[in-house]
């Protein structure tokens, strides 16, 4: 079985229907992008998946590594390997960083039966870590995301997927009010970490982040469903020529 | 119509009242004192300062007078204030309300200090004392008339002009397992120029009903540096009723903290006037209830001299049916231009059925002033906690790292690295106890 299974996924937000019967399976090793337009319901998959309240199916199923994934807390879900970067990371004034990065890694890691790390060993990985993305070190003394750019609230959402090594990570519009440094620096962040064992979904509008952050499948979401999967190239078809087609097909 | 407590009152200090220590001046202070109580009686509802806390509605009998303590109730008090240990304190041990000797910490005090016992100094007929006691407690003030009518011993505190004192002084008092009444009064005289940390703890057994009635006037001098922090962690079942009468001079400094924790009714009365120009102070604390304990804080600030700045910040977090009130109010005499004071006031409301009573007040009569108060109430906010969550942080550990947050803003302006430490462990195990009670 798949890592992540999703499995004919309906979904209604204020008595609306956003999801429609979603369908999406994606194995260790892979990256897929889900690509489409506002409002087809991107960002309510992410939401969902990280098990945000109000945000409840009425129909279908998602497993996770097997499990069924709405029978576990955020928490949970989060020790069990997925991690959302979410599109709009909130500022928590009075929490420090590194307090807020710290009790998550030995939460999930007491969770797990490993053993807490060290504090010389955690500050090694999150120094090393907040190198390679760019975080200037004073940053992370102040409170969680507070003071931060738009920019730099996504490279600390990099920070704390490169911290605490999911399995699978989706990525929520984390290209959106970066610019063309910023989206570099965080998708080198993602490269570093892909490998046979962890599974990107990285949801976007624009193509520009998948010339950096090459998916091996694409899949196109519009009006609450996948209407269609193809290679890398598909990306670009997108980029070309829009979003209409897919639209006009739904709306008829 | 007098009720069972206020008739009990009456009968404790018509037997107590040729025993209590002192004579002369002080007998006739007491006796002045005891028939503003006689008067008004216990304050309820219906007297605006005291609308929240109907102290004659909570206090259904009056306790007898605490006797001096015995081996036992001493020896019990030697693993007291544990918690502030750290911050190498001299610590002054008061058991029941009587000053224990043999527990404190009164070798080798150092030049510029001068500690001792009130009930001593009472007896003495100490006169740099009289000069002093009830010079700033307010008379028209129930519990603070009660105090001096009662009053059986307390610390007696100076500091000389330009001392240092390095060792934060520390009152520990301890109530033992006896339901009684303790009445403790204690002045501190800061002279000019003097810098001293005073931190003030009250605790007790779980199991008891007694109660305590504290006063403490203190005079901060020009130029003088004084923190004071008092942590109020009575017995669950207790009742505290506690009073700083403060007066500062010029260009001092002086911080207050209180953190309250403890105690099943507690009243906690700030009465600090600033009568020196251009001095600098911050008012703040932190109440932490639960279950059904009910908290007060009342503040009053009076500005009299100009060029003040004053801040005020105080927090509530409170839990199950847990009761908090703040009454804060600032007065800006006249004379006071320049005043610079900011007072806010928050409640952070874990349960739905907790309650908050924040009143903020403002009276100004100077016209060039810049004066402000601000007060909310609010739940946790439920889409931190999920970030939290979604990071593995489970729910429990998300609201105490929330509620940590929202207290630290208070915390964070004591200005002594060691006591804001130790109040920072003091919520952390307010908050393990949260998280480990039964659902």
């Amino acid at each position: 079985m798949a890592l992540l299974e999703v499995k004919n996924l309906h979904v209604e937000i204020d008595g609306k229907e956003i999801l429609k019967g979603l369908d999406l399976s994606v194995d260790s090793g892979e990256v897929h992008a889900i690509m489409g337009p506002n409002g087809s319901g991107k960002s309510t998959l992410a939401y969902l998946l990280a098990g945000k309240d109000d945000y409840e199916p009425t129909k279908g199923e998602v497993r996770f590594d097997g499990k069924n994934l709405f029978e576990m807390e955020p928490d949970e879900r989060a020790a069990a390997g997925l991690f959302i970067a979410f599109q709009y990371p909130l500022e928590i004034p009075g929490v420090a960083t590194m307090t807020f990065l710290r009790t998550a890694l030995n939460a999930q890691r007491k969770r797990r039966g490993e053993p807490e790390l060290s504090t010389p060993e955690f500050l090694k990985r999150v120094r090393d870590t907040a190198r390679n993305l760019a975080i200037d070190p004073e940053m992370l003394r102040r409170g969680v995301n507070v003071g931060f750019s738009g920019g730099e609230k996504k490279r600390n959402e990099v920070l704390q997927m490169a911290l605490l090594q999911p399995r699978l990570a989706i990525l929520d519009e984390t290209d959106s009010g970066l610019d063309i440094d910023a989206l570099k620096i965080a998708a080198d962040g993602v490269n570093r970490l892909r490998g046979p064992d962890r599974a990107f979904v990285v949801i976007t509008h624009y193509q520009r982040l998948l010339n950096y952050i090459v998916p091996d499948v694409v899949h196109v979401l519009s009006a609450g469903r996948i209407v269609r999967t193809g290679g890398k190239e598909l990306a670009m078809e997108l980029e070309a020529r829009g979003y209409a087609q897919y639209q006009e097909e739904f709306a008829a | 119509m007098k009720t069972a407590a206020e008739a009990a009152l009456a009968q404790t200090f018509s037997q107590a009242r040729d025993r209590l220590p002192g004579s002369g001046a002080i007998a006739a202070q007491r006796e002045a004192a005891f028939d503003v109580f006689a008067k008004a009686g216990l304050p309820h509802r219906r007297v605006e300062e005291w609308k929240y806390t109907d102290l004659r509605a909570l206090m259904r009998e009056a306790k007898p007078l605490a006797a001096p303590p015995d081996a036992a109730a001493k020896a019990r008090a030697k693993t007291a204030a544990a918690m502030l240990g750290d911050l190498e304190a001299r610590r002054l041990v008061f058991v029941d309300g009587v000053f224990v000797p043999e527990l404190s910490d009164i070798a080798k005090i150092e030049a510029g200090l001068r500690v001792g016992s009130l009930a001593d100094a009472l007896c003495a007929g100490d006169s740099a004392l009289t000069a002093h006691l009830g010079k700033l407690a307010p008379t028209g003030d129930v519990a603070v008339a009660l105090n001096t009518a009662l009053m059986g011993d307390g610390a007696v505190i100076y500091a000389a002009p330009g001392a240092t004192i390095e060792r934060p002084l520390h009152l520990v008092f301890v109530s033992s397992e006896k339901p009684v009444a303790t009445f403790t009064r204690s002045v501190m005289v800061v002279e000019p120029g003097a810098r001293v940390m005073l931190i003030e703890s009250y605790e007790g057994p779980a199991g008891s009903d007694y109660q305590v009635n504290a006063a403490i006037e203190l005079f901060v001098g020009d130029g003088a540096h004084v923190d004071y922090v008092k942590t109020i962690g009575e017995g669950a079942e207790a009742m505290h009723v506690s009073t700083l009468a403060a007066a500062i001079g010029a260009k001092a400094r002086f911080n207050s903290f209180t953190f309250t924790a403890g105690g099943a009714v507690v009243r906690n009365q700030l009465y600090l006037r600033f009568d020196g120009e251009d001095t600098v102070a911050g008012i703040r604390g932190a109440t932490l209830v639960r279950g059904r304990q009910h908290a007060d804080t009342t503040l009053m600030a009076t500005h009299i001299a100009r060029g003040c700045q004053s801040r005020e910040m105080f927090k509530a977090v409170l839990d199950d049916e847990a009761h908090s009130v703040f009454q804060g109010r600032i007065v800006v005499r006249q004379g006071a231009q320049k005043t610079d004071a900011k007072m806010m006031t928050q409640a952070l409301l874990l349960s739905e059925r907790a309650e908050a009573d924040n009143k903020p007040e403002l009276e100004i009569f100077a016209d060039d002033v810049q004066c402000g108060h601000g007060a909310t109430a609010g739940a946790l906010d439920d889409e931190l906690k999920f970030y939290l969550m979604a990071r593995g942080i489970p729910a429990a550990e998300a609201e105490s790292l929330l509620i940590q947050a929202f207290l630290g803003e208070a915390i964070e302006g004591i200005e002594d690295a060691g006591l804001r430490e130790a109040l920072i462990e003091s919520v952390a195990a307010w908050l393990k106890a949260r998280g480990q009670k039964p659902v």
